[in-house]
């Protein structure tokens, strides 16, 4: 990176350690912080649609359609959520697989399932066995936002199922009252006011989440912590040109300092945000906001 | 091999007792919930002992985060945040490298590497940040009348607090309290995919089950069987964490009594 690095072994100190810490190895790590925000940047959305869309199948008046919702939130409960994961990333890939196998391969008549062995033919394989390492990154990385998705959006259907239910019922006599459709009383009554009620909720769930974020390494992607086991490991000055011993301890110490100043961070941004949705709410925290403006 | 040799050979495998091999090929139901059976009894070890350690230290850590003194609320408080405010999985992961550190400078150290005690160590703070967060919380929702109450009977220090504010704590906090020990036992799963080696392929519930979906390639069997174990050992919390309610409620009137609302599970 810097001009004196050429010559690593004639450093010392401080010289020494910003040469170490801007090698190639190093960049790739501080990029994976990069793919955690991402996850997260990608994963709270999605999460939330899903958590909407199960919520609202939960209060579906069509039997078979609410079953399917409140199904989907009951299964997340009871269960580690590490299980999950592990679980759904394999399920999905075969899934998936076995989807294209059936399209592809109508005539192909051995089993799948041979034994220990999971067989489709070649042309169904996900990724395509010939196809670049990037698309196999990305295809791995994706499985792994579904992943968090599915078991997130189940947490946050719960959350916004409550949140729905806690919205008054007055508010919804009103608007029929006034003829609004149940189309337009969902859109304009239920959902601008469930926030408010969805809030805290939502707020721990955002704090999960960025806490369930290093379990990206269970799911075979390479995250931090994958880059904090291998960069930290004991070096031998005959592979490498910057010698150290068992140093994951401090990289570990990082990654704990980077996510409780994560979780701060965003503590204080939820607080606010939560003001600012008590704003001309019918509750305790709007009535004192009301109180203050005088 | 019948089902009954199974059980045999396998039922104490994740402690050491019976087979020394796990099973290789043609992987029957048995054997699978045989193993992953087994392995639960190290997910009831850690969440056993992690959760009365921590109890303990819990109700320590809520009295000195409400503590008016800034010399014992601040480490309170930092301690509290420092456990929340982290993945566990990460903080499994420093432990363990901290203990190998230390294991070169002290013998002292040497057991701490092993999941036994150093998983269990890491597990017991946790629960206690946790736990304590909840306690405090209990804490601060004391009614007014009640101390006024204690205050009028004329009640002081270590009194009120044993038979006033102390039990009324408890009997708030105990909903929350109920789901932070499912959590926990959940959490437990963590332990050894998260640098603590399985010393001989004895695991928990979790490490035989991905062993099984690994072998086989089918998720279908294993994980599902696992969640079975995992929903009878939430049940088991649930109904004696509920005896403890019952009990804690027994003088409230009944239209009052807080219900134990069972909450979804997280990650931490």
């Amino acid at each position: 990176m810097f001009s004196y690095c050429t010559d690593p072994s004639v450093l010392e100190g401080v010289s020494w350690l910003s040469c170490y810490l801007t090698t190639g190895k190093h960049m790739a790590f501080y990029v994976s912080f990069g793919t955690v925000l991402l996850l997260l940047a990608i994963t709270a959305p999605t999460a939330l649609l899903f958590g909407l869309g199960g919520a609202v199948a939960a209060r579906a008046p069509i039997a078979p359609i609410s079953w399917i919702g409140r199904g989907y939130i009951a299964i997340v409960r009871g269960v580690p959520d590490i299980a999950f994961f592990l679980f759904f990333v394999i399920a999905l890939d075969q899934g998936i697989e076995w989807l294209r196998h059936k399209v592809k391969c109508p005539d192909w008549s051995e089993s799948i399932r041979q034994g220990s062995d999971f067989l489709v033919c070649d042309i169904a394989k996900m990724p395509l066995s010939s196809s670049p390492q990037w698309v196999h990154e990305v295809y791995g990385f994706s499985l792994a936002v579904l992943t968090f998705a599915i078991v997130f959006g189940a947490f946050a259907a719960n959350v916004i199922y409550g949140a729905m239910q806690a919205v008054p019922r007055a508010q919804l006599e009103t608007a029929a009252a006034y003829g609004l459709t149940p189309r337009q009383t969902f859109r304009r009554i239920l959902l601008p006011q469930m926030w408010s009620y969805a809030l805290p909720g939502l707020s721990n769930l955002w704090m999960v989440l960025i806490k369930a974020t290093p379990l990206l390494f269970l799911l075979g992607v390479e995250d931090i912590v994958y880059w904090a086991r291998e960069l930290g490991g004991t070096k031998n000055a005959r592979f490498t040109d910057y010698p150290h011993g068992d140093w994951r301890m401090w990289y570990f110490l990082a990654l704990l300092i980077f996510y409780l100043g994560f979780t701060k961070v965003s503590e204080m941004v939820l607080s606010r945000i939560t003001v600012r949705l008590s704003r001309g709410q019918a509750t305790v925290a709007g009535e004192a906001l009301r109180k203050a403006k005088g | 091999m019948s089902c009954l040799e199974t059980i045999q050979a396998y039922a104490f495998r994740s402690i050491g007792f019976g087979e020394r091999l796990l099973p290789r090929s043609d992987f029957t139901l048995c054997e699978q919930f045989t193993l992953i059976g087994s392995g639960m009894l190290w997910n009831i070890y850690f969440g056993i002992i992690a959760i009365i350690f921590g109890f303990i230290f819990a109700n320590v850590l809520a009295l000195a985060k409400n503590s008016a003194n800034p010399v014992t609320r601040k480490p309170a408080e930092w301690f509290i945040f420092l456990f929340r405010g982290s993945p566990l999985f990460i903080q499994f992961f420093f432990a363990y490298f901290l203990f190998l550190q230390l294991k070169s400078l002290s013998p002292l150290f040497d057991s701490f590497t092993a999941a036994a005690v150093g998983a269990l160590i890491v597990l017991f703070l946790n629960t206690s940040a946790y736990s304590a967060e909840i306690f405090y919380g209990a804490l601060r929702s004391v009614p007014k009348n009640d101390m006024e109450a204690a205050d009028a009977y004329g009640l002081t220090g270590m009194a009120k607090f044993r038979r006033i504010v102390w039990p009324t704590m408890m009997r708030l906090a105990w909903p929350s309290y109920t789901n932070e020990a499912i959590f926990l036992f959940h959490a437990t799963t963590l332990v050894f995919f998260s640098g603590f080696p399985s010393w001989r392929q004895q695991g928990d519930a979790l490490y035989y089950a991905s062993y099984f979906a690994d072998k086989t390639f089918n998720p279908f069997v294993p994980y599902p069987i696992l969640a079975f174990y995992f929903i009878l050992l939430t049940l088991c919390v649930i109904s004696l964490f509920g005896m403890v309610n019952r009990r804690l409620n027994r003088h409230v009137p009944q239209a009052q009594r807080r219900r134990m609302r069972i909450r979804m599970n997280l990650i931490r």
